[in-house]
């Protein structure tokens, strides 16, 4: 029984950073277990969280999971911002090149796939189900085998730093740097094999979220109904159906080119890379509208909630952001103006980028036009609203201003474009995330967040974000490169000291986000959501107690206008709390192990594959079959909730007082 | 006759959109129809390689050199069958007729198996000649896209096998039957697929 | 089952009455078997004018998938299949765009940026 090409030489023994930072990891790992064992909690996390097909479970577990990932890419950030403030003139730093590839490839890898993606799906699956008035996804176990198949990816990209290495190759894996005969290590593998698991829970999460929103919305809840949010996430979930199959053939493409000596994108035999670059922009394109799209439809809630007023042009809300999603798919080639499609190809798709601009413009002004007139009360949410409008315009901006093809030529693989897409990704995606992180916080746990944490937070990111990257912009138009490892111009050292600076901030708005979580635990009692109605909301997660029940909703909504909760609240209508004797039996999933076991197997199937391991990963494969064949002969028993469970539930939920 | 439409309070037809959560059965179907697209999308991926290096011979034997036409029509003749009794089938579980689900769903199964063992045959054969996967990016993109489609008829023939077994062991529970629906569409959409293969993949080489 | 209430509309090949018959997949089968023969037919012979085959390969298959899609799938335009409807549009445009915009740009790229072997080539 071979090891592949696995070996003592994988662990970086020689490499006293690497060994440090998987010690600490390790032993955290280790002494969280201990823990979890010593008090006994096991039964209750196997039960409750680990095989739950509750989505809001689920939600929360993804939230945390990108939480928990997000300090790890922003570890890789805060080094690459030490190295280069360093790194000037004769200097070079402290990360020698090799590793300094690595960190670039696994910020930009981690915080896409590991960060944005699971906290934007998260907070799609905790809040769209209740949106809804429904009781769970239309995909239950789906649902929970999605949430740990990306689990599993978490897994395999974190096991590279300690066993091997990662890709070297940026976070898209161009060809023929990422092609067996430049990349012979297993660092490209990792990436490939941990996207590959990840991307598939995603897509069954796309097709999941899909479903649910076009065939389970509660009675009467016509499309025109529906909040704003579910519209946002009907588009990036039809987007994540639509573009992921496409990452998945292309990366499958490179992986037969790695392991069977096909030539897709190789530089002979008739290979042609540049197919790769065209093929993954396509999918790649469509994924920061899936993340961006979720966030809008934050700031949209947000802002109706906090204004007092509903949202303003509902209509034109919803049809920008239907056009938006079909833009998405015609704009792809501005990533790759400069690889010499010619001029009118690159007219072409330089027009539709600046085309796609316009219907975020109507949103960013039915925001405004929202506020204006309104009585705004300025909590946490709010502030990451307004700030992500300032923000945001001015990278959307720049992003229209490289969408001009001789523009994009100065300016491509700059960092320029750096601070453009972190600009709309941290202005954008971040603040939204951590947005719709404090706003349904109550929601889910039954108290609010620390709010002046929460301001000192969204301060610590606000300021460090502009300190971190306007100098960028400077950089790039002075001509410095993205993945630099060390330059030569001395004047350009001011510039990136104050870009440290930027990212120690937002480092300790990272911190103290750690910090409110265990200050709002402990402070819970005082901050309680007794109501179920921490902000006046509008929509029909605001009518149910915090934290919901499983059953979510006692009685189906029957829903007759748009803010269905608000209105139902303003005619003190029976709707608002469902009458005490409507109730009748509900039904909810019980919880499976399938999606633990798939993850399990899916990791060695990884783990096996990256290091050529075969035979192990063929009896990983038999493993999943079989976890596959035990399901599909487990009978549908689900749990029976009685109506006088929730009466008592009810009961007690609104202390008496229904 | 259309579906059933409820009629609401007013009198007037509640329309599909407001009539609350779908039953089981359309959810799953739809949810299977978005999987099936997106499956459709891989395959738009692999045949966007396959028209952009089928010129890529790299100095090696080229499609009309290794194709047989002959072999893709009878090919084609077996998957075309293999559709049509699996219609058959669906209907034969929808009507909870035991016999006749076996006996077209099975014929499915060796239809669909015929089909693979002359992929198998003409792939070995190309092999044989030096025509492997690695001769040539033209090559690449041809066994991907072949065999891949290959790929989803044996999964999709281990699957038969599982539901003929699910049907012994659980007789037509709902979710046998749904998952027999499901079957269907995705043999259906492989055909579709086919129609694709052969006519720019074997039609269209020249 | 297919008599409960459709609520969101059918799923695709959700076989109502008016779906349950071999009548339909009997006709696909014909419609489908005549398509094939035809295109095989047109790739063989020389009786058709040569560079308008590949179009007519195009309009017979694209003709069978729909036979297919309406025959075997029962898609069709009635307001209960509206969503299947509307995402086989949406899968179509992603289709097209992937398959006919990759083989433009490439084409351009491919004749702006050839390749090393094409350049050796080239200068011969």
């Amino acid at each position: 029984m071979t090891l592949g090409r696995l070996s003592w030489d994988a662990i970086p023994f020689d490499q006293p950073i690497i060994m440090g930072t998987s010690a600490v990891i390790g032993l955290g790992i280790l002494a969280i277990l201990a823990l979890v064992t010593y008090k006994g909690w096991w039964p209750y996390l196997w039960r409750e969280w680990i095989t739950s097909v509750d989505h809001k479970r689920i939600g929360v577990m993804y939230v945390l999971l990108a939480l928990v990932m997000l300090v790890r890419g922003f570890a890789d950030a805060i080094m690459m911002r030490t190295q280069l403030a360093l790194a000037a003139g004769g200097a070079q730093g402290y990360l020698p090149p090799e590793h300094y590839d690595q960190i670039f490839s696994a910020h930009g890898t981690i915080m896409i796939f590991f960060v944005a993606m699971p906290f934007v799906v998260g907070l799609m699956n905790f809040a769209v189900p209740l949106q809804l008035g429904i009781r769970d996804v239309a995909f239950p176990v789906l649902n929970n085998v999605s949430f740990w198949l990306t689990a599993a990816g978490v897994l395999l990209v974190n096991l590279s730093l300690f066993v091997g290495e990662f890709a070297r190759t940026g976070w898209l894996a161009y060809p023929p740097l990422s092609e067996i005969a430049y990349s012979p290590g297993v660092g490209v593998d990792y990436y490939l094999w941990s996207l590959q698991i990840a991307g598939l829970g995603t897509l069954l999460s796309g097709i999941n979220l899909t479903t649910t929103i076009l065939k389970m919305r509660a009675p009467g809840m016509r499309y025109s109904r529906m909040p704003v949010f579910c519209w946002t996430a009907l588009a990036s979930n039809l987007l994540i159906v639509a573009a992921f199959p496409i990452l998945t053939a292309t990366f499958a493409m490179l992986l037969l080119d790695r392991y069977c000596g096909f030539h897709f994108f190789t530089n002979d035999a008739g290979g042609n890379p540049m197919m790769y670059i065209n093929l993954i922009w396509i999918w790649g394109h469509p994924e920061v509208y899936i993340l961006i799209l979720p966030a809008f439809g934050v700031f949209s809630e947000v802002v109706a909630t906090f204004s007092g007023k509903p949202l303003f042009g509902y209509r034109s809300m919803v049809m920008a952001t239907m056009a938006i999603c079909v833009l998405s798919f015609v704009v792809w080639l501005h990533h790759f103006f400069t690889m010499g499609a010619g001029a009118n190809v690159n007219a072409f798709f330089g027009v539709a980028t600046m085309i796609i601009a316009v219907p975020t413009g109507v949103k960013v002004f039915n925001w405004l036009f929202t506020m204006y007139g309104g009585r705004i009360r300025f909590s946490v949410p709010m502030y990451w609203t307004i700030g992500f409008i300032v923000t945001f315009v001015i990278g959307g901006m720049t992003g229209v201003l490289m969408a001009i093809p001789p523009a994009d030529f100065v300016l491509h693989n700059s960092l320029f474009l750096i601070a453009h897409f972190h600009n709309t990704a941290i202005g954008g995606v971040v603040f939204g995330v951590l947005a719709g992180y404090t706003y349904w916080f109550p929601k889910a746990f039954g108290f609010t967040l620390n709010e002046r944490l929460g301001k000192a937070i969204f301060w610590c990111w606000f300021i460090g974000f502009y300190l971190a990257f306007m100098p960028l912009y400077v950089l790039g138009l002075m001509g410095a490169t993205r993945r630099m490892q060390h330059y030569s111009e001395l004047s350009w050292k001011p510039w990136m000291m104050v870009a440290f600076c930027g990212a120690v901030l937002i480092f300790i708005g990272i911190a103290l986000t750690v910090v409110q979580l265990i200050v709002s635990i402990r402070q819970r009692n005082l901050h309680r959501d007794r109501t179920g109605d921490a902000w006046a909301g509008r929509t029909l997660e605001w009518s149910v107690p915090s934290p919901p029940p499983a059953w979510n909703f006692a009685r189906l909504p029957l829903v007759e206008s748009t803010d269905a909760f608000w209105v139902a609240k303003q005619r003190q209508n029976e709707n608002a709390r469902a009458p005490a004797d409507a109730y009748t039996s509900v039904h909810i999933p019980r919880s499976n192990p399938t999606g633990i076991f798939l993850a399990f197997f899916a990791v060695i199937y990884g783990f096996a594959m990256i290091w050529h391991i075969f035979w192990l990963a063929i009896a990983a494969l038999i493993g999943g079959l079989l976890v596959g064949l035990i399901q599909a002969w487990r009978p549908e028993r689900e749990i029976e909730i009685t109506p006088q469970e929730i009466l008592v539930y009810e009961a007690r939920a609104t202390g008496g007082a229904a | 006759m259309t579906s059933a439409e409820l009629v609401g309070g007013d009198g007037h037809a509640v329309p599909f959109s407001e009539q609350g959560p779908a039953p089981k059965q359309v959810v799953v179907g739809y949810g299977f129809w978005l999987f099936l697209l997106s499956d459709i999308i891989i395959f738009a991926a692999l045949f966007a390689a396959y028209a952009v290096l089928s010129g890529a011979v790299a100095g090696g034997p080229s499609g009309p050199e290794l194709f047989d036409r002959q072999r893709v029509f009878t090919e084609t003749m077996c998957l075309l069958a293999s559709s049509v009794t699996c219609g058959f089938g669906s209907i034969a579980v929808q009507r909870r007729n035991q016999a006749l689900a076996y006996f077209w769903m099975t014929a499915t199964l060796v239809l669909g198996a015929l089909f693979l063992k002359q992929e198998v045959a003409e792939f070995s054969a190309m092999v044989a000649l030096g025509a492997g996967p690695s001769r040539s990016a033209f090559l690449s993109a041809f066994y991907t896209l072949v065999g891949t489609h290959g790929m989803h008829v044996t999964v999709g023939l281990a699957w038969l096998i599982v539901m003929l077994a699910q049907l012994a062991t659980l007789g037509f529970q709902p979710m046998v039957q749904r998952r027999f629906f499901c079957f269907a569409l995705f043999w259906h959409a492989l055909d579709i697929v086919w129609i694709g293969v052969f006519t720019i993949v074997y039609l269209g080489a020249h | 089952m297919s008599e409960h209430l459709a609520a969101q509309g059918s799923g695709p090949g959700i076989t109502t009455s008016r779906h349950a018959s071999p009548r339909s997949y009997i006709i696909g089968y014909a419609v489908a078997l005549i398509l094939t023969f035809a295109s095989f037919a047109a790739a063989s012979t020389h009786l058709i004018y040569g560079p308008s085959v590949p179009i007519l390969l195009g309009v017979l298959a694209i003709a069978q998938m729909g036979v297919h899609l309406v025959f075997f799938f029962h898609i069709s335009s009635a307001p209960d299949q509206t969503n299947n409807f509307l995402s086989l549009a949406f899968g179509i445009l992603i289709v097209g765009l992937t398959v006919f915009g990759s083989m433009i740009i490439m084409a351009n790229l491919n004749h702006m940026m050839p390749s090393m072997e094409k350049l050796i080539d080239m200068q011969r």
